[in-house]
């Protein structure tokens, strides 16, 4: 008895505290609750990666020019630009009235720092390349230049040049990723490699970070200094990470959440029947494909094989009956809806089912292949429900209209990355790519030999000769059809099979205005207000 | 007394070091690394980053630098966390999953006791019934279906309890996931509890007591609990094992940011020093509890001591 007596009165003192403390009030007056799907890796603008680390940072700093809700390219910290005839010079000039959350003054030297710190090696900032056309930026990275050698210089305090080595017409796109936002030089030196922590990081923006739980929740709070602050309506952000969509589904329907960072992939015509105009659902720059070794046999030199398994899957299908949450089917490399540019689609989009099909078997028989020698090989993919599902959709598609024979493996997602990046066992994978700014060569660059991100190993003469025409020219015009062009061939090689474009997903409770929808996917938490009642 | 407990120090270090090794060579083996992911990185900006991390120094440098530092305790930067080190992280995570496996484990047993001690009095009895179906259900039904039903009926339809854990600061947030963690346990230590409870019941000295004009609250009390907990306590092991573990998937669905997920992301996301570091700190837990249990033992009976 006396050792079972003391674990009772533990157990009811704690059952009696914890219901004497239930029922605590959810604080939602004037801070936003929104989802993100996993922590940042880092709010140090040169050690974040990730989308979720990215929308965080939006929110907190700002850069020389950011988006619209609805996707405008507008002023932020420069309150405008010049840029010279043949498109090597941009010129800033900073606000005023631009202040650090500490009360100082942004300045153009702050964006050299920043800027600089970025492209220099000790760094090891992910996104490193991102300016990779401003002079001298890729020598630096691999450190064959020192840092001050970059094409970037504070002419005064509001005055800022960069100069590039060709005419880059995205740049000012590039300009809204936070990889390119200013530092303050004063923190960083006193507080060294903890200057992104709670109480240290300094923002330009609209908030300041407040805490940071690892693994649980990041608040903001409303920097009183931001030069916009009377326009920002909402006091404070707290980004609450839910790694499962369904919990987050569930904290949304609680009403803990006012806005999801996604929805579940099941039972979706319920969601959209139950939340209605809560539920957003907009196309989104990114594409979800299936790639060839081009490396190795079967697919090595083989394209009328390609051709033939991309021509046989019935991506209307797919993108409806299977993914069936708005994505678009896609029929090419690069999404539709980037500025200024037509994507070239497939030949075959235009052709009835049957057509489509007797021609994929045309060209599978061309190949070498037919009933009594069918191709065998194996599809990769990264565990998940979604995935297996188009997998074995596609599987099927294969073997009923060519009679291919195609043997599903799903890896773990790490194993499956090294898997694609060796291309030994690899024969074809499941990947995906989405746009780092608004711009076709966001996608098309993937595919240039040299790329890290060009999985199939494509190699293109032709390809590349476009794509440097392309990067060459001043004139949007000429260079968009350089683009264009310079995608038509990439597609009629089918170094890839695209199967669907992205789209973006979100509830956003009604008391949220605001709201914009766009192909990016970036909603600053300064654009939103909360109206008071529930 | 002081050798001895010296020599189980001393003793203790070869299993430590080995655990290391062995995670260590494990975490290094598993097929990619660290800063893999779809948007594969130039070659360059890759190699400064293995740089900034020693990721390109061969494997038995790395081991001894890891080890250097982890003497001096220093656990290392986490990977994933690169505003955090390791130390930091399981700083913070470890408490909450302690607390809540704590709370849990009260739970448990108060509860789990309690109502097999009822069903027992009250044997073949609708109550006893009742009581023996709701343990079975409590057994078979998986912790990450009976989340989502208490979160759905608790914070989504009645809206009593938060959904997540950063939700509320309040204490409320505990009371889903510790009654989610416990559930099973209470099955279990009911249906043995009862089992043990009817046994000791029928015994002579029960009837003795009984004999001798005592209530039954009394001989329960008194003389029936004691020995009908015995097997009960030799359960409190693999119980603390499954709590240990159940948190797990409990700290996830609530978004707890407990020692169990980041375990569980750190494996995904080949955190190398992140998993290490728990590891380690698991280990080196373990080795001390026991080393404790150890010593105590010696000093109640001199026989255990080593010669």
């Amino acid at each position: 008895m006396k050792t079972i007596g003391p674990l009772f009165l533990l157990a009811l003192l704690s059952a009696l505290t914890l219901y004497s403390c239930s029922n605590d009030p959810v604080d939602t007056g004037s801070v936003l609750q929104r989802g993100l799907p996993t922590d940042p890796e880092s709010l140090d603008l040169h050690k974040a990666r990730s989308t979720q680390a990215l929308e965080v940072l939006r929110d907190i700093g700002e850069g020389l020019v950011a988006y619209s809700p609805g996707g405008e390219l507008q002023p932020a910290a420069a309150e405008r630009w010049e840029i010279s005839d043949d498109g090597l010079n941009y010129t800033f000039y900073l606000r005023p009235d631009a202040r650090w959350s500490n009360g100082d003054a942004v300045t153009a030297e702050h964006f050299v720092f920043a800027l600089r710190r970025l492209v220099t090696p000790a760094t090891a900032a992910f996104y490193a390349n991102m300016l990779s056309d401003v002079v001298n930026a890729p020598e630096i990275v691999t450190g064959d230049e020192p840092p001050e050698a970059m094409g970037v210089a504070a002419v005064d305090d509001l005055t800022l040049v960069l100069r590039l080595v060709r005419p880059t017409p995205y740049l000012l796109s590039l300009l809204t990723h936070p990889s390119t936002f200013p530092l303050h030089p004063g923190t960083i030196a006193e507080s060294g490699d903890g200057f992104a922590k709670p109480g240290n990081l300094l923002s330009n923006g609209a908030y300041v970070l407040d805490a940071w739980v690892p693994g649980s929740v990041i608040a903001l709070r409303r920097n009183e200094n931001y030069w916009d602050n009377a326009n920002t309506a909402i006091d404070g952000v707290n980004y609450h990470v839910v790694v499962q969509d369904a919990a987050e589904l569930n904290r949304y329907r609680a009403d803990e959440l006012h806005i999801t960072s996604t929805v579940p992939p099941d039972n979706f015509a319920e969601l959209k029947t139950q939340f209605g105009a809560e539920l957003h659902i907009a196309p989104y720059l990114g594409l979800y494909y299936y790639g060839f070794n081009l490396a190795k046999p079967p697919f090595k030199d083989n394209r009328a094989l390609r051709k033939a398994l991309s021509m046989a899957i019935d991506r209307e299908q797919l993108a409806t009956k299977i993914v069936g949450r708005g994505e678009a089917p896609a029929f090419s490399w690069v999404p539709p809806g980037v500025d200024s540019y037509k994507p070239t689609v497939f030949g075959f989009e235009s052709l009835k089912p049957e057509e489509r099909e007797n021609l994929a078997r045309r060209l599978y028989k061309e190949a070498g292949y037919n009933e009594q020698k069918p191709l065998r090989f194996e599809l990769r993919y990264n565990t998940s429900d979604t995935n297996k599902k188009i997998a074995v959709a596609v599987q099927s598609m294969w073997r009923n209209v060519l009679g291919a024979e195609a043997t599903l493996i799903n890896e773990e997602f790490q194993v499956l990355l090294s898997n694609m990046r060796e291309a030994e066992v690899t024969q074809a994978f499941r990947s995906s790519w989405m746009g780092d700014y608004n711009d076709a060569h966001t996608f098309l660059s993937v595919l240039q030999a040299g790329s890290a991100a060009n999985m199939p190993r494509y190699a293109n003469d032709e390809y590349e000769s476009l794509m440097r025409r392309a990067a060459s020219q001043v004139d949007p015009e000429r260079r968009r059809l350089f683009l264009e062009e310079a995608e038509r061939v990439m597609l009629a090689d089918h170094p890839v099979i695209p199967l669907y474009f992205y789209v973006s997903k979100h509830l956003v409770k009604p008391q949220v205005s605001g709201w914009g929808d766009n192909v990016l996917d970036y909603h600053y938490s300064q654009h939103l207000s909360l109206s008071a009642t529930e | 007394m002081l050798r001895y407990t010296l020599l189980r120090v001393l003793g203790a270090i070869p299993t430590l070091l080995l655990v290391i090794v062995l995670a260590f060579l494990m975490v290094h083996a598993a097929p990619g690394g660290p800063f893999d992911d779809e948007r594969a990185l130039p070659a360059d900006v890759e190699a400064n980053i293995r740089g900034a991390y020693h990721l390109d120094e061969p494997l038995p440098k790395q081991f001894i630098r890891y080890l250097s530092g982890l003497v001096q305790g220093d656990l290392g930067p986490s990977y994933r966390y690169r505003d955090y080190t390791v130390s930091e992280l399981i700083g913070q995570s470890f408490p909450l999953s302690l607390q809540l496996g704590v709370l849990a484990m009260a739970l448990a047993i108060a509860v789990g006791v309690s109502a097999g001690t009822v069903a027992a009095l009250r044997q073949d009895s609708y109550l006893d019934r009742i009581v023996m179906a709701f343990s079975m259900t409590g057994i078979s039904i998986p912790v990450f279906v009976f989340a989502p039903v208490l979160v759905l009926l608790f914070a989504v339809k009645l809206q009593w309890l938060p959904a997540g854990w950063s939700s509320t600061s309040g204490s409320s947030r505990l009371l889903l996931p510790v009654i989610t963690l416990a559930l099973p346990q209470i099955a279990y230590i009911a249906r043995l509890t009862r089992a043990s409870m009817i046994d000791v019941l029928g015994r002579d000295f029960i009837r003795t007591a009984r004999a001798q004009g005592l209530g039954t609250m009394t001989i329960v009390r008194l003389h029936a609990l004691k020995p009908a907990m015995l097997p009960v306590l030799s359960y409190m092991g693999p119980a603390i094992a499954a709590i240990l573990t159940g948190s797990v998937v409990v700290e996830e669905i609530f978004g707890i940011p407990g020692l169990g997920q980041f375990f569980v992301r750190g494996a995904l996301n080949r955190d190398y020093t992140l998993v290490l570091g728990i590891v380690v700190f698991y280990a080196t837990l373990i080795v001390f509890l026991n080393l404790v249990v150890d010593v105590l033992y010696s000093a109640l009976d001199p026989r255990v001591r080593y010669q």
